[in-house]
């Protein structure tokens, strides 16, 4: 039994609750003075384990960036008790088999819940669709599919994806790059590209395609999910297809949230991500969105990369930032510091609707008498410093090294057992640990 | 004196810009004598470190270095380690090992020579020889000390003077290294091309912006045409060669409209019969082999201050 004293809540009320068997078994009012036992969450808040649609693990294949392992290590360290594992590993989660095989690495890690997302097509190839039934029937019970990294450019085989994933409620999350306004493109088109003569990804390659499938997903009343929204707009379109009852969510990154693409002139491969980081109208654009619920999610686009592939020439570099353990820090200071929202909307967008769009049934529950026992404790106030080589990740590509950020989690609690105790990430009863 | 690397034409002021200029002015008169040698870099190594083709500006640097004594050393790119894919990194920290002064570099990628300077791969001086689509900053040297040996005397900038720089502004770095240098000199410079080929941002340039050379050619001192490339045909930033040639390209009728005093240049390679025409590149107004003796002297200028100044490295 763990028992969690003196712990606020997104209403400000002040709670004592005891979790057992996985799940919370008493949630009283605060009894104030010093508890005997238990966590003493004095100036800490209570959340639900914050979920993420959107992590790169590269297990299988690339397990010299990240394994599932080392990914659901660094989740844990950002607080997360869901993370969600893209399909462009290699070879590709475009069956069955890896998906399960991925579903499994997770469960044996035991840190926090693993699911896999399925490719839409075979190999990312954007050709012929995947096997999405079987990769939903299977253990692993895939209901995301995404060929991110690439998108989904050929309007019919976006259409029949998006038409076929209804039969198990599926969502088709995309990709939004018209690839052919993006040959070579390698930061944001604009007056820095102009400057300092790095081919431009235009905002409007990503917008064409989000007009695109907002229409599709309308038309054939489907679910569709943008990833990564980069650009005001985007957010536009998006507000528009929501004004019309168009079943479409959207998530934007931590890192778009809080860096412009100014940062790219001293051409530091540590700010090349993709889709691009922006300007700052862009930045403002999308957190008046996330605030405002036409951006429903934070997703962190968690991307780990070897140092090698950092440590190089600009066009030479791979595109992608890590980004699970700090996307907490990152969302308190560009959405709760500047009032454009607060914890209980944080809670909403980091935890509560990424879990209703996947439907993972554990997650997202609001904390009460007989939740799955996924919570976290956060010092909202305490601040930190972001030092690379204290990452957990296996990956040390963070854009936020040396920043002061706020918030500081001490505790992470993953279906009823302490996954995080006093900052530190432990063994949890079931799996192996760091 | 210039201190440290020469990454950008905007790292120089308008005063350390003039300032190298008389430099290579003086340096162009000695060599222009019967010794062309002077021992001021002896005992320092540069290296020419290409991973790009490029013969023209290759040789430049190698001229102007062995007139200073140094060593050099060209490290291109093709048959060595490079192509067997050996990283910048290893090949930067390779050339510091082996005790380079100086590294020339040409790389394919935008902000190679700021990456070499600004990591700890290797402690030399940088002197960017073009990096990607970004900067040539050397070549805009060259092509101010030109203008000023032809349109103006010794001590003044290049305040009044209005050059036309014509063609792929969008993937080259000599217009955006000449952009910096002309304008923080004073001249004014209007880019002249088809829209394709303009950056999206280049509003935000002290520039003038035209689509059409006919309007522009009569009120010019300095007709600069930029290179261009015939692969850009194939991604339909225009049409055929000759539809850019009769638009944008210099012709006889198009020079006879110049002022009696207006210059042409080009940075070369010329596509002959392309953006220039055989008569315009040899026209008495063509000071292009000017170009090519003047890079010598400037860019013997530039390794001067850099590695014979005693503030070498200050900016480490």
């Amino acid at each position: 039994m763990i028992k969690i004293n003196n712990a606020k809540l997104v209403d400000n009320s002040l709670v004592d609750i005891e979790i057992d068997n996985g799940v919370i078994t008493k949630l009283g009012k605060a009894a104030g003075g010093k508890a005997k036992d238990g966590i003493d969450a004095s100036g800490k808040m209570l959340l639900p384990g914050l979920v993420d649609l959107h992590t790169h693990l590269r297990e299988p294949g690339r397990e010299d960036a990240e394994t599932v392992l080392t990914g659901s290590v660094a989740a844990v360290a950002g607080g997360y008790t869901s993370i969600s594992a893209m399909a462009n590993t290699n070879p590709v989660a475009d069956t069955a088999g890896v998906v399960e095989q991925i579903y499994r690495l997770g469960k044996s890690a035991g840190l926090c819940d693993v699911n896999p997302i399925g490719a839409v097509t075979k190999g990312l190839n954007g050709e012929q669709l995947a096997e999405l039934g079987a990769m939903a029937d299977s253990i692993a019970g895939v209901r995301i599919f995404s060929d991110d990294g690439k998108c989904v450019a050929d309007p019919l085989i976006m259409r029949r994806a998006l038409e076929y994933v209804k039969t198990f409620n599926g969502v088709i999350a995309q990709h939004a790059q018209e690839p052919r306004l993006t040959i070579n493109a390698q930061m944001n088109e604009g007056s820095v590209s102009a400057r300092i003569g790095l081919p431009g990804w235009p905002a409007i390659a990503e917008e064409a395609i989000i007009a695109r499938d907002i229409l599709l997903a309308e038309h054939v009343q489907s679910r569709l999910h943008i990833c990564h929204v980069t650009t005001a707009g985007g957010v536009e379109l998006i507000r528009w297809a929501k004004q019309r009852g168009i079943q479409v969510t959207a998530e934007v990154t931590p890192h778009h949230l809080l860096l412009t693409d100014e940062l790219v002139e001293n051409y530091d491969p540590i700010y090349k991500v993709n889709p691009p980081l922006r300007t700052e109208k862009d930045v403002w654009a999308l957190r008046e969105g996330l605030a405002e619920g036409v951006i429903d999610i934070v997703a962190t686009d968690h991307a780990p990369h070897p140092a090698e592939d950092k440590d190089c020439e600009w066009q030479a570099a791979a595109f992608g930032m890590v980004g699970l353990e700090t996307a907490l820090s990152v969302v308190i200071k560009t959405m709760i510091e500047s009032k454009l929202m607060g914890w209980k909307e944080l809670v909403d967008r980091m935890s509560i609707k990424p879990a209703q769009i996947a439907g993972y049934k554990t997650q997202g529950q609001s904390i009460a008498l007989s939740s799955v026992a996924n919570l976290i404790l956060v010092d909202p106030i305490a601040t930190w410093q972001v030092e690379r080589s204290k990452l957990h990740s296996k990956s040390r590509n963070t854009p936020f090294h040396g920043m002061e950020l706020p918030g500081l989690i001490s505790d992470v609690i993953y279906n009823g057992a302490q996954s995080m105790i006093a900052s530190k990430v432990v063994k949890v009863a079931s799996g192996s640990n760091e | 004196m210039i201190t440290g690397h020469l990454l950008s034409a905007a790292d120089l002021s308008k005063d350390e810009a003039l300032n190298l200029l008389s430099t290579a002015k003086e340096l162009a008169a000695i060599t222009d004598g019967p010794n062309k040698k002077l021992p001021t870099l002896r005992g320092k190594t540069v290296v020419n470190l290409f991973f790009e083709d490029s013969t023209r500006t290759r040789i430049s640097f190698e001229t102007a270095a062995k007139r200073l004594s140094a060593d050099v050393i060209n490290f291109s790119a093709k048959g060595s380690s490079v192509s067997k894919g050996e990283s910048l990194k290893d090949t930067a920290q390779t050339l510091q090992a082996m005790g380079a002064d100086a590294v020339v570099i040409r790389h394919g990628s935008s902000g190679a020579a700021k990456r070499l300077a600004d990591t700890q791969w290797i402690q030399a001086a940088i002197i960017n020889a073009g990096d990607g689509t970004h900067e040539h900053p050397t070549q805009a040297l060259l092509d101010a000390f030109t203008i000023k040996q032809h349109l103006r005397n010794d001590k003044s900038d290049l305040t009044g003077i209005r050059v036309l720089i014509v063609g792929d502004i969008l993937h080259s770095r000599v217009a955006r290294s000449n952009v910096l240098l002309l304008t923080k000199l004073g001249a004014q410079v209007v880019l002249v091309a088809p829209p394709t080929l303009l950056p999206v941002g280049v509003g935000d340039w002290p520039v003038e912006i035209s689509y059409d050379l006919d309007s522009q050619i009569e009120k010019c001192d300095v007709v600069m045409m930029l290179r261009i490339q015939l692969e850009r045909m194939a991604d339909s930033f225009f049409p055929t060669e000759r539809e850019y040639s009769r638009r944008y390209g210099l012709n006889s009728a198009r020079l006879a409209k110049l002022s009696k005093s207006a210059i042409v240049m080009h940075p070369g390679p010329m596509n002959r019969g392309l953006e220039i025409s055989a008569d315009s590149a040899d026209d008495l107004k063509s000071v292009i082999i000017d170009q090519v003796k003047n890079g010598v002297a400037v860019r013997m200028a530039v390794l001067y201050e850099l590695l014979g100044g005693a503030q070498i490295g200050d900016s480490k």
